[in-house]
């Protein structure tokens, strides 16, 4: 069948809108979907959805503080995000950005609290970079596992999220453990100033931090050699390999930019919002980078609005919670449905009636499950 | 047969089915009568699959009518065809592969018993239908240990097992050896002594007029003609088909053979099973000569090229390139050092589908300059200069920004000849280089080959096609069993004496 897929390609400029819109419509679908089931749901617990979903609005939007908040909660989200994202272009599944999350969080705050007396200049960027190399290191070693042992990633990451909650909790309660007089709870001490990454007004700075490193991944991603190589392999590993691109190597590499992403994701939790590492406090960070990358259709650009979602539902739920009396645990059902019916993209295309011509090959992800 | 007489099972009228930027079926109008095989010939691009895919209610016409036996019917789907007695076999086979024959043939029809499936029964009526068409094959076997050609059966099987009376089978010969497909044509005698009626799509001319009763020429969309293969000659369809002459013989001129480009001693590769495939093969190819590897599919070709490229590990022995041993070199080293290789499989290994044709262009030289600054892409310089490709390798395409899946695989091939053939080299390696495509692309590239033979390429081409080692080579070497048993130059290698050779009898 040689002719089926013709109308694919008809230059870059031609059906620009119309490529927009095909993706897009998914996410934006899945969204709204996900919104009315959540709307469903509020109105059968008795609750008045209206007045619940314009807290949550109030809440990540309504004046400069919700909106500081919001960036506050969307900032770890955009690093795990672009985390998975960038594996994804690899046709690797990184499940693991929550683990190397935690392992930037905690070097950075070691690196934050046990140094003393240098100027800000010096040590913030010395505790992020601490951190982001950390979370490089616990992902380059997946890559390295798939690589000379065929382990699937999807395994030795979920595994190896275990192996980084239990080492940074026992680090936490141990060696690193803030010992403050009075302090029974498991936490390191506070980093000292000069490490932290501070607030301009309600604004973090840990935000535009995470925006720059999206443009940078999407320059490395499709600008240079690097990026190429990565694509890639991730589309055509024999073509990869015909091609004389070291496939292992690339495997290695992107495992581990990603965990340097998820790394410096953690090392701006610890430096811009909690000023310590505590566990539970980042509890989840990397898995929302799932649902965040998946949403954003993989693509640096795309992180970013998800992330922006997602991190309002955070910041907002509270403020749902308290005027509208709902328990805010429903942004977590909301999340759920987004992230399935993403998944599940032909329910979303089926309502939409944007069912792709005839022909058209309909990939969410190339990777899954591999 | 009397195939006029005979009452008219299927009719296209008008129909016409447009793509953005293509119109991939333009008014055609086709009959098919009762019991006869009626040939689909066309370029890749043509519009055959097109046309096929809307009888089979995969697409739906833009304009135009179809009949089935005499009435007029909207297909939705292929559920709607079935009913109405359509088959259709595609090119890349809908088989479980861990599943049995039986299984395969129920599979969406199943049998039951209640709750249970009626697997007997199964094994029963694919018995006898195999018994009553001279389909051979074992219900009970599972797909993937079958061979290709018998795969082929079970869709044919399972086609027939839906009682369709109406066969398409879509290029059903591009991946069958010659005996299966001798095989397959017996087969479609069989059927339509039955009264099947059956449409084949193909663009060898060979097998065209081989079995067919009638041939319907499609080019550029449009229903270009019918020839009766009693009469017609190999060059009088191919001219039909492309729509000017076609040189279907090669004009080349003696070759003038230099100095050995290629040496390869004693070389020894295991296949993918970890079973020697390659087994002492020692050869040489020399600047300006084209050295052709014939030999009967799965006797190490793939492996030998495979190692020879740097894609599989050699176990021992030795392989030179211009005086470099590349023995365990990796596949960049020697592309650089003047290799142009064309894979066996090119959507494997030669393109990546998603893929713009002008990023497939730079597939293994996106790291050199002028095409990358370090490690910064000049996007511009890769578009600019992959146009200029599909410009001067005639790849047919609306554009060069064009993902390399949308196009047909005589022009995905032609991405390749004109990555290979742009740069530099001294050893072109051809594995199967015209493997199922069109007679046009075919002439193409044989020209192209022969080109790089009179600048002083130094080539090896493999090739399963014994007319195509024959047309090209100056010699020919025949691989059997891993090892070349003989080299013959080009005035002693005869057809007889080449293919007992590739039996395995010395001759």
């Amino acid at each position: 069948m040689s002719e089926q897929s013709v109308e694919e390609g008809n230059g870059r400029s031609s059906s620009w809108l119309r490529r927009i819109w095909n993706t897009t419509s998914v996410p934006v679908g899945a969204v709204l979907l996900a919104a009315l089931i959540g709307a469903a749901i509020l109105a059968i617990s008795g609750a008045n959805p209206l007045d619940a979903y314009a807290a949550l609005i109030k809440g990540s939007f309504g004046d400069s503080a919700a909106v500081g908040r919001t960036l506050e909660k969307a900032t770890p989200l955009i690093f795990s995000g672009l985390a998975v994202a960038f594996a994804f272009k690899a046709g690797l599944f990184n499940i693991g950005a929550q683990g190397q999350l935690l392992v930037g969080a905690i070097v950075a705050a070691y690196v934050g609290f046990s140094i003393e007396g240098l100027p800000a200049i010096i040590h913030a960027p010395l505790a992020l970079i601490a951190g982001a190399a950390a979370g490089a290191i616990y992902g380059a070693f997946p890559g390295a596992l798939k690589t000379y042992t065929g382990a699937n990633e999807v395994i030795t990451t979920i595994m190896l999220n275990y192996v980084a909650i239990n080492l940074t909790d026992y680090l936490a309660d141990g060696p690193w453990k803030d010992t403050t007089p009075g302090n029974v709870v498991a936490r390191t001490p506070k980093i000292f100033d000069s490490a932290a990454i501070p607030f301009v007004g309600d604004i973090p700075i840990g935000f535009f931090i995470a925006l720059l490193m999206a443009v940078i991944t999407w320059w490395l991603l499709y600008k240079t050699t690097i990026g190429f190589e990565i694509r890639t392999v991730g589309l055509n590993p024999h073509a990869a390999k015909y091609a004389g691109i070291k496939v292992a190597f690339t495997v290695i590499l992107t495992m581990t930019l990603s965990g340097l992403l998820a790394g410096m994701g953690g090392s701006i939790e610890t430096q811009g919002i909690v000023g310590r590492y505590q566990p539970g406090f980042n509890a989840n960070l990397g898995f929302d980078g799932i649902t965040v990358a998946l949403l954003g259709k993989t693509h640096p650009f795309g992180v970013i609005p998800a992330a922006l979602l997602i991190g309002a539902m955070k910041a907002g739920s509270s403020q749902m919670q308290f005027s509208a009396d709902v328990a805010k645990e429903i942004t977590d059902v909301i999340m759920a449905f987004i992230l399935f019916f993403v998944a599940a993209d032909m329910i979303i295309r089926w309502i939409l009636r944007t069912r792709a011509a005839e022909g058209e090959k309909i990939t969410l992800s190339t990777g899954w499950g591999k | 047969m009397i195939i006029k007489d005979a009452p008219i099972v299927l009719e296209t009228k008008g129909m016409t089915k447009r793509f953005p930027g293509v119109l991939a079926n333009d008014h055609v109008d086709l009959k098919l009568h009762k019991g006869e095989i009626l040939a689909l010939l066309g370029e890749n691009g043509a519009g055959k699959s097109t046309l096929m895919n809307m009888i089979y209610g995969l697409y739906h016409p833009d304009e135009g009518e179809i009949w089935i036996k005499g009435e007029k019917v909207r297909l939705n789907d292929p559920g709607d065809a079935i009913a109405r007695g359509v088959g259709m076999v595609h090119q890349h086979f809908q088989l479980v592969p861990v599943m049995t024959v039986a299984e395969n043939v129920m599979l969406g029809a199943e049998i039951t018993r209640g709750l249970y499936l009626d697997q007997r029964t199964a094994v029963t009526k694919v018995h006898e239908l195999s018994m009553q068409y001279g389909l051979e094959v074992d219900p009970t076997a599972v797909i993937e240990d079958l061979p290709v050609g018998t795969q082929q059966r079970v869709e044919i099987i399972k086609a027939l097992y839906r009682n369709a009376d109406i066969l398409i089978l879509d290029e059903p010969t591009a991946v069958l050896t010659p005996q299966e497909a001798h095989e397959l044509f017996r087969i479609m005698n069989d059927l339509t002594e039955q009264g099947v009626s059956i449409i084949f799509i193909t663009h060898k001319l060979k097998e065209v007029l081989a079995v067919a009763d009638r041939v319907g020429v499609l080019r550029g969309g449009k229903y270009v003609g019918t020839a009766d293969p009693k009469t017609a000659t190999e060059a009088s369809l191919a001219e039909l088909m492309v729509g000017r002459k076609v040189i279907l013989q090669v004009d080349k001129a003696k070759a003038q053979p230099g100095e050995p480009v290629l040496k390869v001693s004693d070389l020894v590769v295991k296949d993918d099973r970890d079973q020697i495939a390659v087994d002492g093969l020692s050869l040489e190819v020399h600047a300006g000569e084209i050295l052709g590897v014939a030999g009967v599919q799965g006797n190490g070709q793939r492996e030998f090229v495979e190692a020879l490229t740097g894609l599989r590990p050699v176990v021992s022995g030795k392989a030179v390139i211009a005086g470099q041993d590349i023995t365990h070199a990796p596949p960049r080293t020697i592309t650089e050092l003047g290799v142009a290789h064309i894979p066996e499989d090119r959507e494997k290994h030669g393109l990546v589908m998603p893929y713009t044709l002008a990023d497939n262009m730079v597939l293994n030289r996106y790291y050199q300059k002028p095409y990358a600054n370090g490690i910064i892409l000049n996007q511009e310089k890769i578009d600019q200069d992959g146009a200029a490709l599909v410009e001067k390798y005639d790849v047919r395409t609306p554009s060069v920004y064009t993902p390399a899946s949308s196009l047909s695989g005589g022009n995905k091939q032609k991405v390749i000849v004109a990555r290979e053939f742009s740069r530099e080299m001294k050893l072109l390696i051809a594995n199967q280089p015209t493997r199922g495509i069109d007679v046009g692309s075919i002439e193409f590239i044989h020209n192209q080959i022969v080109a790089q033979r009179d600048e002083g390429v130094a080539v090896l081409l493999v090739s399963a096609e014994l007319d195509e080692v024959l047309g090209l080579a100056d010699r020919v070497a025949v691989i059997f069993d891993g090892r070349i048993v003989k080299t013959l130059s080009i005035a002693e290698a005869t057809r007889e004496r080449v293919g007992l050779l590739m039996a395995g009898s010395d001759a």
